[in-house]
């Protein structure tokens, strides 16, 4: 490796090291901010090898959020057993599953979730298999919104909790720490257990773009009959991209789950596949650093703008609304990418690799 | 006695109430280059897209290097051993002219997911040997230099030659070229006869549809020639050049000359 390049990674992941530490002297805020962003990257790292590897337009990828969301919720709060007395004498001290099974097992689930979607839906394609995916986003949706009757599983819109803190070996991260006289809050604390994770998934991803299987899925994105006549098992792999997507999604749920201490179906919105599809095809399908960047864009893009629109709004005495204001904002924001980048912000260098 | 590399017996196929083939038989022996050829309609490529597997027959018998198979699905005919490319070209455009050669090596190679993500010594040594056979295969085809280059980027011609490298790489019992010279110029389909012909220099066996007549009876070994979903001739380009029925079928009854 060239020191040029060695002196560039190290200097990154310092700044990615003391980045939280500066941002919470501006308040916990821009951490929890941060933290979102990564879960966000997660996600859209998900989504990327669906949408951006295999080219199967997927509206419905939030549910693989959800799925993995409740699954931590459901096993790490009094829901269960304060509603079904059998499994609070199985558990008499309350149910508290730790992250370090929860992390492969949402993983599984949602990855379960994702063949679940996939097989009835292979054979379509483009508009209609977008259209069968937000179905299934949905579905997953008024689930959780309903399963309260008869038996009361999900908690319907009052949503679960309160939620375990995460903990890993001991180390809770929900508590506030201090190290050498410096103060790491919650926030702080989750903001490693992310970015780890987001490295990780961004290995895995780089690692599966460049491999036969990787290779295959673009395949099928550029012409799926080709793709069947180099002997490529078409079904199969994209079986495989929905599976692998939809662990990521998983993760990112349980996470999510851990991190907020309460979930509720208004997390799982159409909005928000909406904007997971939005934040791949901003940064640059396929193309793993774009994906990240317009995912890390989209997720701090909201919050950053609330610090525009509230002046705007003192500006006009209150006529106008700062929050309608900012979608608006985020609108024009997203025009204006895409007409002066039609290929995403950071898409696949068009020579080479 | 040639060994039998295709063997198709009586193929039939039907689009609602057109009969694109009825009956049509196909001996291909091993080393040849095998011509199909008729008029605009004739069921040519019909019969193409039957044995590579794209259209489900109606009846027939079909058997690659004495062992039967199905031609139902198009990944199982191309994993039992036939490559095929395209009229109008399909490569993977966005990928490197690389990738799509490797690509290719899909149903030739094995690891999978866990071997990609945990890089084990499989997976290096196989990655290794499918670059280097890729890159062997474009050198073969005179596109080396093109290897990192998006398909989308490559002329015409070199786009025709990268499809034949991806079909050779599927390591191929037979070779299926549905009109390679279709929209090429004259130097170009002097390069492509010239490839096709180093290609059955190192033994492969092909089957070519071609609407280009001078460039077939240059270059096939045996030619079938269809009409209307049927075989009327089977020959030397010599004995089918001189086929009444062939003749009848080009140009019309009125132009035999008795």
């Amino acid at each position: 490796m060239k020191p040029a390049r060695l002196g560039l990674i190290v200097l990154a992941a310092v700044a990615l090291l003391l980045m939280p530490l500066v941002a919470q002297q501006f308040g916990n805020a821009w951490v929890r901010i941060i933290d979102t962003a990564l879960l966000y990257v997660l996600l859209a790292l998900g989504l990327n090898i669906v949408v951006g590897y295999a080219g199967l337009l997927d509206l419905g990828y939030v549910a693989f959020y959800a799925v993995g969301a409740y699954l931590f919720a459901l096993l790490a709060s009094p829901q269960l057993t304060d509603n079904f007395p059998a499994i609070a004498a199985m558990f008499p001290d309350g149910l508290h599953a730790p992250l370090w099974l929860m992390i492969p097992l949402g993983a599984l689930l949602a990855g379960l979730a994702g063949l679940l979607l996939g097989a009835p839906t292979l054979k379509l394609r483009g508009d209609y298999l977008a259209i069968v995916t937000l179905g299934f986003g949905e579905i997953i949706r008024v689930f959780l919104n309903n399963l309260e009757q008869p038996v009361n599983i999900t908690n319907g819109p009052r949503g679960i909790g309160p939620i375990d803190s995460i903990t890993i070996f001991g180390w809770d991260l929900g508590k506030k720490w201090n190290l050498l006289g410096l103060d790491i809050p919650s926030v702080t604390n989750h903001y490693y257990l992310f970015l780890a994770v987001v490295l990780l998934a961004v290995l895995i991803c780089r690692r599966l773009e460049r491999s036969r299987i990787g290779r295959a899925w673009m395949a099928i994105r550029e012409d799926e009959i080709a793709a069947r006549a180099m002997g490529i098992h078409t079904r199969n792999l994209k079986l495989l991209a929905f599976g692998i997507g939809a662990t990521f999604g998983g993760v990112s749920g349980v996470l999510f789950a851990g991190f907020q201490g309460f979930v509720s179906p208004e997390s799982f919105a159409l909005q928000e596949s909406v904007m997971i599809v939005a934040m791949v095809v901003l940064g640059g399908m396929g193309h793993l650093p774009g994906v990240i960047v317009g995912s890390l864009l989209l997720a701090v893009l909201p919050e950053a703008l609330r610090y525009v629109a509230d002046p705007l709004q003192h500006l006009t005495d209150g006529r106008l609304d700062a929050s309608i204001l900012r979608q608006l904002l985020i609108a024009l924001a997203m025009i204006g990418i895409m007409l002066a980048r039609p290929r995403g912000l950071w898409p696949a260098p068009d020579n080479a690799r | 006695m040639a060994e039998t590399v295709l063997k198709v017996d009586r193929a039939s196929k039907r689009f609602g109430g057109v009969q694109a083939l009825s009956d049509v038989s196909l001996t291909i022996e091993r080393g040849m280059v095998h011509g199909l050829i008729g008029p605009n309609g004739a069921g040519k490529t019909t019969l193409f897209n039957v044995i590579t597997g794209l259209y489900k027959p109606d009846a027939g018998h079909f058997e690659l290097a004495g062992k039967p198979y199905r031609p139902h699905a198009v990944h199982e005919v191309a994993r039992a051993g036939i490559a095929r490319t395209f009229q109008n070209i399909r490569l993977f455009a966005e990928m490197t002219a690389l990738e799509n050669v490797m690509v290719a090596r899909h149903a030739r190679t094995r690891c999978g997911v866990f071997d990609a993500v945990l890089r084990t010594a499989a997976f290096k040594a196989e990655e290794a040997a499918t670059a280097q056979r890729a890159r062997e295969l474009l050198d073969e085809v005179g596109i080396g230099r093109y290897a990192d280059a998006r398909a989308r980027t490559l002329s015409y011609g070199d786009q025709r030659r990268l499809e034949i490298a991806r079909a050779l790489a599927t390591e191929p019992t037979l070779i299926a070229l549905d009109e390679p010279a279709a929209g090429m110029n004259a130097t170009e389909k002097r390069v492509l006869i010239d490839l096709i012909e180093r290609i059955r220099a190192q033994g492969h066996t092909i089957l070519l549809i071609e609407h280009d007549v001078q460039l077939v009876m240059g270059l096939c070994d045996r030619i079938a020639v269809l009409d209307h979903g049927q075989q009327i001739a089977v020959g030397t380009p010599a004995e089918v050049q001189s086929d009444v029925a062939v003749i009848n079928a080009y140009l019309g009854a009125s132009h035999v000359v008795v």
